[in-house]
């Protein structure tokens, strides 16, 4: 099992997420989910709303196997795509945990415990274990 | 645990993740699937296809026999020659794909490992009362080596006698040297061969191989090379309900001699006098997304569609499929991408040919 950052909490559906300094939170899939998804050709965000609920998908990641969606972990406002994606997705690939990221977002009334959530990187290890 | 090929070892040892493919362990890739498909594109890469069923024909008999089983008619083989066919169930639906090579002792047929057991039964039933043979060999490993560089590599590491008849073959040729039947042919659109070895000799030849510098393939890339190339795979393409004309098999229909009664060519005779059957064309789409399977094809105004196989194609970089679509679809379509409506370009059924893209025709 490949090395999964302490400094970052994931969810069940393989999305890592970080708290920045400026209370930003930067969204990413995990070197498992990538993994899974075989080689990937198109990072397609979604269109529509830049909020969203708790749980919603936000970006379509299409590869060579299937398409399968990216979900925020709680109601959020979009801030920006990684914009390298769009003609080098195989930064997922690379280094899902850097300069593979895939959204920043701002919480939007998110009350604290929905964090408490969210699984740390001693949980997230556990639960790629028995999948 | 599936069935295993000769070559499950080696499989795992290069680092293939292995899935299962019709109840057989296959390898998937061997870490990137783009990767592969380029190289075969490029230069050479190796499929293990061991899991395809291969059934001998032997016995006076077998020549009127498969003139009978097959849509397409072997009577024109020369021996050494291999033919593309149907195998049509009476209504002219398609039971099965395969190929047909002629050899000095009989025929030898390559069919699909998913339909393996109803096509086995189905050539029992018809050879009641024909002077045949039918003896199928999974002692056999399979191998493919695909791609430009395929056939130099692959005499590079044969013994003379079958370097000498791999630089010898011309296309869909067959020979026996040393124990096994090569063919150049393949499934990729490339130039290239399919071995057939004792399984005790698979794993040295494999590793032989590989180092010669040919590459590893999977089952992934393998499906991706063949829907560039417009090659069917049983089961997305057609299935016992599509005739082949539905399925861009008609050139493989053999109609003459007319008194060739092969099995499914009355029913096929009543619906090319009935016309207007679906046909089976190319759809593009330029857009970021990638057409799948199953995916509805609206046309202007002839009616509905289906994707029957679609992936992101690695040669051209953008979404291809394969569709059925109503006899009378125009040069566009529209399909239904991430609940909105996209429009794709309708065209002929090849995409990649030997490394480049075939142009564009209209279907």
């Amino acid at each position: 099992m490949d090395k999964i950052p302490a400094d970052r909490l994931y969810t069940e559906s393989h999305e890592w997420i970080r708290k920045e300094e400026d209370g930003t939170f930067t969204l990413g899939i995990t070197q498992h989910a990538q993994e899974l998804l075989g080689d990937i050709v198109h990072v397609i965000p979604d269109e529509g709303e830049t909020e969203l609920e708790a749980k919603a998908a936000a970006v379509t990641v299409e590869s060579v196997k299937a398409v399968s969606d990216v979900y925020v972990p709680f109601a959020c406002r979009i801030l920006s795509h990684n914009s390298a994606l769009e003609n080098t997705p195989q930064l997922i690939e690379t280094d899902p945990y850097d300069t593979g990221w895939i959204l920043q977002l701002k919480p939007v009334d998110v009350d604290p415990k929905e964090l408490d959530s969210l699984l740390d990187a001693t949980d997230y290890a556990a639960l790629c274990g028995r999948g | 645990m599936g069935q295993r090929s000769p070559l499950f070892a080696a499989h795992t040892q290069a680092g293939g993740r292995m899935i299962d493919f019709a109840g057989w362990d296959m390898p998937l890739h061997y870490g990137s699937q783009l990767e592969e498909h380029k190289t075969v594109r490029e230069k050479a890469g190796l499929f293990d296809v061991s899991h395809m069923t291969a059934v001998d024909v032997q016995g006076e008999g077998s020549c009127a026999f498969l003139q009978k089983l097959l849509a397409n008619d072997v009577g024109r083989l020369d021996e050494g020659r291999a033919l593309y066919t149907a195998m049509l169930n009476d209504e002219g639906g398609v039971i099965d794909d395969l190929i047909a090579y002629r050899l000095s002792w009989g025929y030898r047929l390559v069919i699909n490992c998913a339909t393996r057991e109803k096509d086995v039964r189905w050539m029992n039933l018809q050879a009641t009362g024909h002077a045949v043979r039918l003896t199928e060999r999974p002692e056999l490993a399979m191998l493919a080596v695909q791609g430009p560089a395929a056939r130099d590599l692959a005499a590079s590491v044969a013994t003379s006698r079958q370097a000498a008849m791999i630089q010898s073959l011309e296309t869909f040729q067959a020979g026996e040297a040393d124990g096994w039947l090569i063919a150049r042919t393949g499934y990729t659109g490339e130039d290239g061969l399919e071995i057939s070895l004792p399984a005790a000799e698979a794993e040295l030849f494999w590793s032989r191989l590989l180092q010669a510098g040919v590459s590893p393939c999977g089952l992934g890339c393998r499906d991706s090379l063949r829907l560039e190339a417009g090659l069917n795979l049983y089961g997305n393409e057609m299935d016992e309900t599509i005739t082949p004309f539905s399925a861009n098999m008609g050139q493989t229909l053999a109609w003459e001699p007319a008194d060739r009664d092969f099995i499914g060519r009355t029913a096929l005779t009543a619906i090319q006098n009935k016309g207007g059957w679906d046909r089976l064309v190319g759809l593009i789409f330029e857009g970021r997304g990638v057409v799948r399977a199953g995916c509805p094809v609206m046309t202007e105004d002839a009616g509905t569609g289906t994707v029957t196989s679609g992936l992101f194609s690695p040669t051209l970089g953008h979404a291809i499929a394969l569709a059925r679509v109503p006899a009378n679809t125009g040069k566009t379509a529209r399909v239904l991408l991430r609940g909105r409506e996209e429009e794709v370009r309708v065209t002929r059924p090849c995409f990649v040919r030997r490394g480049k893209k075939v142009p564009e025709q209209s279907s």
